[in-house]
This record gives structure tokens, sequence and C-alpha cells, in this order.
């Protein structure tokens, strides 16, 4: 898509132009942060209290990428973390749409998280050989991180395939709903991860027997700030204290 | 009274972990440095996981010991590379650990049970109490034990 969108986003903070390595640290830094405040959403809620805890810890993980890539940003541009994280509106999130959708049952959660995952397997790996030692950095620390997430997101999957008919029903609805979500992914520069990514799906398709979905409408939009509309809903609620308070501190 | 930055690392190395307080930073191998620049201690820390939510409370307590200490110009840089491993971890670290009841890092296969020290050992959980660990259970005395994950 064209850098031109941008211009639509409203006052605030000047972003990078779409096809720059900084939008596209933009973009996963805001990818980790979403999601992690989607997990976050199941602290209390998981169907049982180690689901909790992983949950919670997974989300914890991607918060502190998130955080890491947001400081490094901001090293550069002279802005803190919490000016991304706290003050853009919804037009200047860069994040996929895969991860602002909502939580649904465990099933979605668990697909969007395998999704995640096997993307992440790609491209953290990827970062690792980055010119910029701060990145590098970050995804050598990430990519164990993302195996360790891949591991429990898989197991989950071949779990609730193998389980009762009502959990695998869950599954292939999850799957089914989310595919959607996944052809942005590999929008532009991010091509490259989708033939490592496909092997993944496709090895836990194999051994569950789901079905792959055929419906072949994928809706993108994320990285140049065209969102779903839950991603506003899920602002408001982790904005609020800033603003309220704005320069509020612990 | 002149400090040195090698005074100044014998009190940062002597900082725990806030949450396996048995262990320093220093035997975790998250502290990775002191130096003096100018009239500046600087403290270099990586973090174990990057969620680790013991990091803020580490650079609090890394620089309240430094204040105790007698600095007063301290500057704390957390550093990504290269990645935090539990190959940094000290054969005495991991002796430490299993005596507080921890299953010191190994693979997954070769845990023993840090209680009776016999049997071998069941992965309950794949996350623990904390972002380091995961949960297990003893085969032969049957108590859940934490276990620190090889990383």
């Amino acid at each position: 898509m064209s850098d031109a969108v941008v211009s639509g986003a409203p006052q605030g903070m000047s972003l990078p132009k779409v096809d720059t390595p900084e939008a596209a640290l933009l973009g996963h830094a805001d990818d980790n942060l979403v999601l992690a405040h989607r997990l976050g959403e199941w602290i209390s809620n998981a169907p049982e209290l180690e689901l909790d805890i992983a949950l919670g810890n997974i989300g914890l993980d991607h918060l502190g990428v998130a955080r890491a890539l947001y400081q490094h940003l901001g090293s550069a541009e002279g802005k803190t973390e919490d000016e991304y994280a706290m003050g853009r509106t919804d037009r200047e999130f860069r994040n996929l749409l895969l991860v602002e959708q909502p939580n649904g049952d465990f099933a979605e959660t668990i697909i969007r998280q395998f999704f995640v995952d096997s993307y992440q397997l790609q491209l953290w790996p990827d970062l690792v050989t980055s010119d910029d030692e701060v990145v590098a950095g970050i995804a050598a620390k990430a990519v164990k991180e993302a195996q360790y997430h891949f591991r429990f997101s898989r197991g989950w999957i071949l779990r609730m395939a193998g389980g009762t008919e009502e959990s695998r029903q869950r599954a292939q609805h999850a799957l089914d709903h989310l595919w959607r979500f996944t052809g942005e992914i590999f929008e532009g520069d991010a091509a490259i991860h989708k033939d490592g990514w496909d092997g993944l799906v496709d090895d836990m398709l194999g051994e569950t027997g789901l079905t792959k979905p055929e419906d072949p409408y994928q809706k993108t939009g994320g990285r140049v700030g065209y969102h779903t509309e839950h991603l506003g809903y899920l602002l408001t609620e982790m904005q609020w204290m800033q603003r309220t308070y704005p320069g509020l501190e612990w | 009274m002149v400090k040195t930055a090698t005074q100044a690392h014998d009190v940062v190395a002597r900082v725990v972990d806030p949450e396996i307080p048995v262990l320093t930073i220093e035997d975790l191998g998250v502290l990775r440095g002191v130096d003096q620049v100018g009239d500046t201690i600087v403290v270099t820390i990586t973090p174990t996981y990057s969620g680790c939510p013991a990091m803020g409370q580490i650079e609090d307590d890394i620089t309240r010991a430094l204040r105790r200490a007698g600095y007063s110009d301290i500057r704390i840089d957390v550093v990504y590379q290269p990645a935090w491993t539990t190959e940094w971890m000290s054969d005495e670290a991991r002796s430490k650990l299993e005596d507080f009841g921890i299953a010191p890092p190994t693979a997954p296969s070769d845990v023993r049970c840090p209680k009776c020290r016999e049997g071998e050992a069941r992965l309950i959980a794949q996350f623990g109490s904390t972002a380091c660990k995961a949960l297990m259970v003893c085969s032969v005395c049957g108590d859940p034990f934490d276990y620190f994950k090889e990383h």
C-alpha cells in the first residue's frame, strides 16, 4: 500500500513512512503491545489457573519486546515509550488486525496465538542478523521466547482437536474465523516469511486433521492504520489513565 | 573516601533477585558490568526474559544499594545483546537454587526433584510462578516444585 495513507492520521505524533525500517519496527512493537493487552484480559478469567498464569506470562514477554522496541525507536526520536503506547490514536497504530481481534473463546485466543507465534518464529531469526545491534539483541531474546510460546499454543491446538467433539469444533471455528486476518502478515517485505509460516501451519493441520479454511477473502489495513473497530475499544481501556491524567507516573 | 568501580561492583553484586532471594543478580548473570565513566557509576544489566517484571525492582534495588554505599551519580543501562542464557548461571548458583527448593536449569528430561533429590519429574505447567520457571511434580515423593527453565 502507498504511504499516502499516513496523511489520514490525526494530529499528534509524526509517524515514520510506511516503507522504512522504522515503520516496520513500529509495526512489530505495536503487534506485541496490542497482543499483550489482549492476553492480559484473560487474567482471572482463563479456564484454569495454570492457563491464567501461562497467558499472563506470554503477554508479559510480548509487552517486554514492545517496550524494548519503543525505547529504541524513541531514543532516535526523542520520545518515551509511553508516548508511543499511550499517546497515539487507533489510526496511528501499525499492528496487524489479527492481534487486535477480541479474545473470543479459549480456542480463538489459542489459534490467534499460534498464528502469531508461527510468524514470529520466522521474523525474529531474520532480525537477529539486523545491522541494528539493538534490534538484533531484542530479536535474539524474543526468538527463544517465541519457541516456548509456540510449544504452548501448538500443544493446546492438538489437545483441542483430539479432545471432545465440542473442543474440536471450537478449534475449527476459530481457525475459520481468524484465517481472514493471516494474509496481512505477509504484505510487502514480510512476504519472505510466508513459506516458513505455511510449513508450521500445514504441519499442525496434518497432525490434527483440522481443515484448512478455503475462504479467499483477506482483510488488511493494520500496517497503514486502518483497523477493525476492536482496536479503538482496546485503546480506550489501555490509555484511559494517561488520557485522563497526562504524564502521570507511578 | 575514594570510591572505585571495583568497590561499586562489590556493592551491586550483592543485590539479590527479588523473586529468588537466594541468588544475587551476579549469580543469575543479570549483572553484566559495573564501570566508572567520569564521575558516574554505570551499571549494565540484562533481563532474563523480555517481560521479566522484576527488572524495575532490580534497578531500584541497585540504585538504593549504591546510594547507601555513598554513590550519588548512578546510571543503569539495560542491554539485550548478548541475550541472557541460563548457561551463565554458576555451579554455586545452581546448588543454591536446589537447596532453596527450585530445580536448577537443565534439559527437562534430566530434572530431578530438589526435595527428595531422587525422583524423576513430570511437567505440570509450562508456565510457573515467574517467567523463568515451570511447574513440575516428583514421581517419587509426589511433591510439586518449581523448575528454573533452561533458556
